[in-house]
C-alpha cells in the first residue's frame, strides 16, 4: 500500500502542478460562463438609437394610425416625396423607408427600404404595429356583422394558458413535484460529464502509460513495485487529479451563477417559480388538507435530490472511469507509438459514443426500453444512468446498475493489469488482438 | 559466502524458450560476470532475480533464503534500456526512485547529497531531465540505482552512453561499492572490462549457461599452448625441421629482437619448447599466451553453435 501512495502521490502532484492543469481549471469556467453571462448582458442593453421612418402609405390604411414608440418614430410622406424618397434614403434624414402599396389587403405585404440591415427588433415591432391595425379592423367589421357589442372580449375570454405541474408518486406513496424540463437539463449536464471526464482522463491514462513506456523508466520502476501497482497508483492519481478539477469547477460554477443571477432581471427564473407556487397554491386552497404535505414535498425536492445526484455521479463517474482507464492502461502499455493507438482505440470508443448517442434519447424518455438496458450494461451505463437520475429511477435499477458495473470494473482492472504487465515490457512488435489474448494467459 | 543463486531456473515464452535450467551462484562481494550474445536470455535471468518476471521452474536464492517479495530493497537495477520521467525534475525524481527502493524522503535526501556532490552534479537538482545530455542523464540513473544501499547490485551494460572519463569514475565507483562489500551481478558486452572487473563469470548461449567459473581459471582453461618468444640470433625457423614439430603462428625478422609466434602440439611441452629452441637462439622472453575474454568468448559460443 506505501508503494501505491507513492506511486499515486507523483502521478497527482505533476498533473496539479502543470501549469496547462491550473490555466485548463480555472479558464474553462470562465468560458463556459461568458458564454451564459454575456447574452444575458448584451440582452438587458436596450435599442436606444433614434430612428424616423418614412412612411408612403398608397392603400391609406394606416394614415395617422402607426404609434410612435420611445426611439423611433414614424413620419407620413405624400407621393412625390416618396418618389423623390425611394432612390435617395441614403442622404435624407430618415432610417428607412416603409412602403405600403394600394393593394396590401391582398398581398398583406410590405416593404422596409433601408441602406443597412434593419434590427431585428425594429423589424418586429413594425410587424406588429401593421399586425395590430389591421387586426384591430378586421375585429371592427365582424362585431359590425354579427352585431355582438362586446365580441372583442369574449373572444379574449376564451384564450387559456395552461400549466401542468407534474406530481410524481415516489415509492412510499408519497407526491413529489417534479420538473420535466429541469430533469432534462441535469440529465444532460450530468452525463455529458462523465462522457468527457472518462475521455480526459482515460486518454491522461493512457498518455502517462506510453511515457513511461517510451521513456523506457518503466523497467526501473518495476524492479521496485509490481506492474498491478504501478498501474493502480497511475489510475487511481489521475481519478484524483479529474475530482480535484470537478470540485474546482463546481466552486466555481456556483459563484459563477451566483454572479450570473444578478445580471439576469430577477423576473425570468424567480418569477416563473412564484408563479408555480401561486398556482399551486390555487390548488391547495381547494384541497387545504393537503397543503401541509405539499410543503413537505418542496423541502424534500430541496433537500433529497441533489445529495443523491451527487453521490450518484461520484460512483458512475469512478465506476465509469475505472472501467474505461483500465482499457486505456491496457492499449497503453501494448503500444510503442501514438500512431498504433488507432487500431485500439476505436473499439473502446465505440461504446462510450453510443452512450452518449443513447443519453439524448434517454432524456426524452428516461423509462423507455432503450434508457432501460442502456443504462444497465457496464460499457454505457454510466453515462445513460446519469441522465435517467434526475428523472427518478426506480432503486432495483440503480443497485442492478451499479452492481453490474462494479463487477465489471473488478474484471477489467485484472485483465489490463494481466495485459499491462507483459505489454510494458513488450518493444518493437506492434501487437494484434490475437497476440494481446496470448499475454492474458501468460503466467506472472 | 553466496550471497545469490538460481537453481535450475527455466522460462519459456509463447513461442521461444528464453532461459533452460540455468544455475548460477554468486559470492558475496564479488563481482560477477553474466555474459551471452544478444538473446541468449541475460535480461530474462536478470528480470527474474528482480521479480520482474516469475520463473517457470526453478528457485532463486538470496541470503539462502528463496527470493521474497521485499527483497525488492536489498536490490539495485540498472536496465540496460533505461530511462527517467523526462518532464520530471532531477532531484525530485531521484528522491521518488529512492523511496521506491524503501528509503525514507529524508534518508534518500541524506544520500543524495553525498551523491550530488561527489559527482559534482549538485546545480542539476532543479533542472528537468530533458535538459540533461545523455551522459548526465545516465549518472542520476546510476545514483538511482545504488542510492539505497542495496546488497545485490545488477548493472546491464552499465559503460553506455559514457565517454572514457566518465566510464572511468563508474568503473571506480563500481569497485569501491565492492570494496565495501556490495555484491555485483555485472552483464556487457565489453570484454575488456570483464577481465578488469569480474572475479567470477557464467556465459549463457541459446537459454542454456555453457560455460561458468573464475575468470582467470577460464583464460587459463582456454590457453592452447601459444608462447610469444622474443630471441636473439639469425635463425628462420620456417626453413627448418622444426617448423615440422611445432605450429608456426608467426615469425618476425628483424636482425636484432626477433619475434616468434608458436604452438606446441599435443604430446609436446613448454620445457621441450625451450630445448628445441635454445639449441638455434638466445632466448629473452618466453611468454605463454592467455587468451582474452574476448576470445573465449567467440570460441565458446562459436563451438555451441
Amino acid at each position: 500500500m506505501h508503494k501505491i501512495a507513492l506511486i499515486f502521490r507523483r502521478e497527482y502532484t505533476t498533473r496539479v502542478q502543470k501549469k496547462s492543469f491550473i490555466i485548463l481549471t480555472l479558464l474553462m469556467p470562465i468560458l463556459m460562463s461568458a458564454m451564459f453571462i454575456l447574452p444575458a448582458y448584451f440582452a438587458t442593453m436596450d435599442d436606444e438609437q433614434a430612428r424616423t421612418i418614412a412612411v408612403y402609405d398608397g392603400s391609406a390604411i394606416f394614415l395617422g394610425r402607426l404609434e410612435n414608440s420611445e426611439f423611433t418614430k414614424f413620419k407620413f410622406i405624400p407621393e412625390e416625396e416618396y418618389l423623390k424618397l425611394k432612390d435617395d434614403i441614403k442622404n435624407s434624414s430618415y432610417y428607412a423607408l416603409l412602403v405600403v402599396a394600394p393593394n396590401f389587403l391582398t398581398t398583406n405585404t410590405i416593404q422596409v427600404i433601408s441602406v443597412s440591415n434593419i434590427p431585428f427588433d425594429l423589424k418586429s415591432q413594425i410587424k406588429d404595429k401593421i399586425q395590430n391595425v389591421i387586426e384591430k379592423d378586421k375585429m371592427a367589421e365582424v362585431v359590425r356583422q354579427t352585431a355582438i357589442p362586446d365580441l372583442e372580449q369574449r373572444i379574449e375570454a376564451t384564450r387559456t394558458h395552461i400549466n401542468i405541474d407534474t406530481i410524481k408518486l415516489g415509492e412510499g406513496g408519497e407526491a413529489k413535484k417534479s420538473s420535466t424540463e429541469i430533469g432534462m437539463v441535469l440529465g444532460y449536464i450530468f452525463g455529458f460529464m462523465i462522457y468527457m471526464f472518462i475521455f480526459i482522463y482515460g486518454g491522461m491514462v493512457m498518455q502517462g502509460v506510453m511515457e513511461e513506456k517510451q521513456s523506457r523508466i518503466v523497467e526501473v520502476i518495476i524492479s521496485s513495485v509490481k506492474p498491478f501497482q504501478l498501474m493502480m497508483g497511475k489510475i487511481v492519481g489521475i481519478a484524483l487529479v479529474g475530482l480535484t478539477q470537478f470540485a474546482i469547477w463546481v466552486f466555481l460554477g456556483f459563484a459563477i451563477i451566483s454572479a450570473t443571477k444578478s445580471f439576469y432581471p430577477a423576473t425570468s427564473q424567480s418569477q416563473q417559480v412564484q408563479n408555480v407556487m401561486a398556482q399551486s397554491q390555487d390548488a391547495m386552497q381547494q384541497a387545504a388538507p393537503q397543503m401541509d404535505k405539499m410543503q413537505e414535498i418542496f423541502s424534500m425536492v430541496d433537500t433529497i435530490n441533489f445529495p443523491l445526484i451527487i453521490g450518484c455521479f461520484l460512483f458512475f463517474f469512478i465506476g465509469g472511469y475505472l472501467l474505461y482507464s483500465s482499457m486505456f492502461a491496457a492499449v497503453g502499455s501494448a503500444i510503442d507509438t501514438q500512431e498504433d493507438a488507432q487500431q485500439f482505440m476505436l473499439p473502446i470508443m465505440l461504446p462510450i459514443i453510443l452512450s452518449i448517442m443513447v443519453m439524448m434519447s434517454a432524456i426524452k424518455s428516461p423509462e423507455g426500453p432503450v434508457a432501460f438496458w442502456f443504462s444497465m450494461i457496464p460499457f454505457t451505463s454510466p453515462v445513460v444512468m446519469m441522465a435517467r437520475i434526475p428523472f427518478g429511477v426506480p432503486v432495483w435499477q440503480l443497485a442492478l446498475s451499479m452492481f453490474l458495473l462494479v463487477i465489471t470494473f473488478v474484471g477489467m482492472v485484472w485483465v489490463a493489469g494481466k495485459v499491462y504487465r507483459t505489454g510494458i515490457l513488450m518493444y518493437g512488435k506492434k501487437p494484434s488482438w490475437k497476440e494481446i489474448g496470448k499475454w492474458l494467459m501468460y503466467k506472472s | 559466502m553466496e550471497l545469490f543463486s538460481a537453481k535450475e531456473v527455466s522460462k519459456s515464452y509463447a513461442n521461444h524458450q528464453a532461459l533452460t535450467k540455468v544455475s548460477i551462484s554468486v559470492d558475496e562481494g564479488t563481482i560477477f560476470g553474466l555474459l551471452g550474445p544478444n538473446g541468449a536470455g541475460k535480461t530474462t535471468l536478470i528480470r527474474i532475480i528482480n521479480q520482474i518476471t516469475a520463473p517457470d521452474s526453478g528457485s532463486v536464492w538470496l541470503n539462502g533464503q528463496p527470493l521474497k517479495a521485499d527483497d525488492v530493497y536489498k536490490i539495485g537495477y540498472l536496465p540496460e534500456e533505461r530511462g527517467l520521467y523526462k518532464k520530471m525534475k532531477v532531484g525530485e525524481q531521484a528522491l521518488y526512485l529512492g523511496q521506491l527502493k524503501g528509503l525514507s524522503r529524508r534518508d534518500a535526501m541524506k544520500e543524495l547529497k553525498i551523491w550530488f556532490e561527489k559527482f559534482e552534479i549538485t546545480a542539476w537538482w532543479d533542472k528537468k531531465v530533458m535538459e540533461l545530455s545523455k551522459g548526465m542523464q545516465q549518472k542520476v540513473q546510476f545514483i538511482c540505482t545504488v542510492l539505497h544501499k542495496p546488497k545485490l547490485l545488477i548493472f546491464d551494460e552499465p559503460f553506455s552512453g559514457f565517454d572514457p572519463i566518465n566510464a572511468d569514475i563508474i568503473t571506480r565507483e563500481i569497485l569501491q561499492m565492492k570494496k565495501e562489500g556490495s555484491t555485483i551481478i555485472f552483464s556487457t558486452h565489453n570484454m575488456e572490462s570483464v577481465e578488469q572487473l569480474c572475479d567470477n563469470i557464467a556465459l549463457i548461449d541459446k537459454s542454456k549457461k555453457i560455460l561458468d567459473g573464475p575468470t582467470q581459471q577460464i583464460r587459463e582453461q582456454y590457453k592452447s599452448n601459444i608462447y610469444d618468444i622474443t630471441y636473439h640470433g639469425d635463425f628462420d625457423i620456417q626453413s627448418h625441421d622444426l617448423a615440422r614439430k611445432y605450429n608456426i603462428i608467426s615469425n618476425e625478422l628483424n636482425g636484432k629482437m626477433n619475434k616468434l609466434s608458436i604452438q606446441y602440439l599435443d604430446g609436446s611441452n613448454s620445457r621441450e619448447l625451450i630445448k628445441d629452441l635454445v639449441e638455434h637462439v638466445e632466448i629473452i622472453s618466453f611468454n605463454e599466451v592467455i587468451p582474452s575474454m574476448n576470445e573465449v568468448f567467440i570460441k565458446v559460443v562459436k563451438q555451441n553453435a
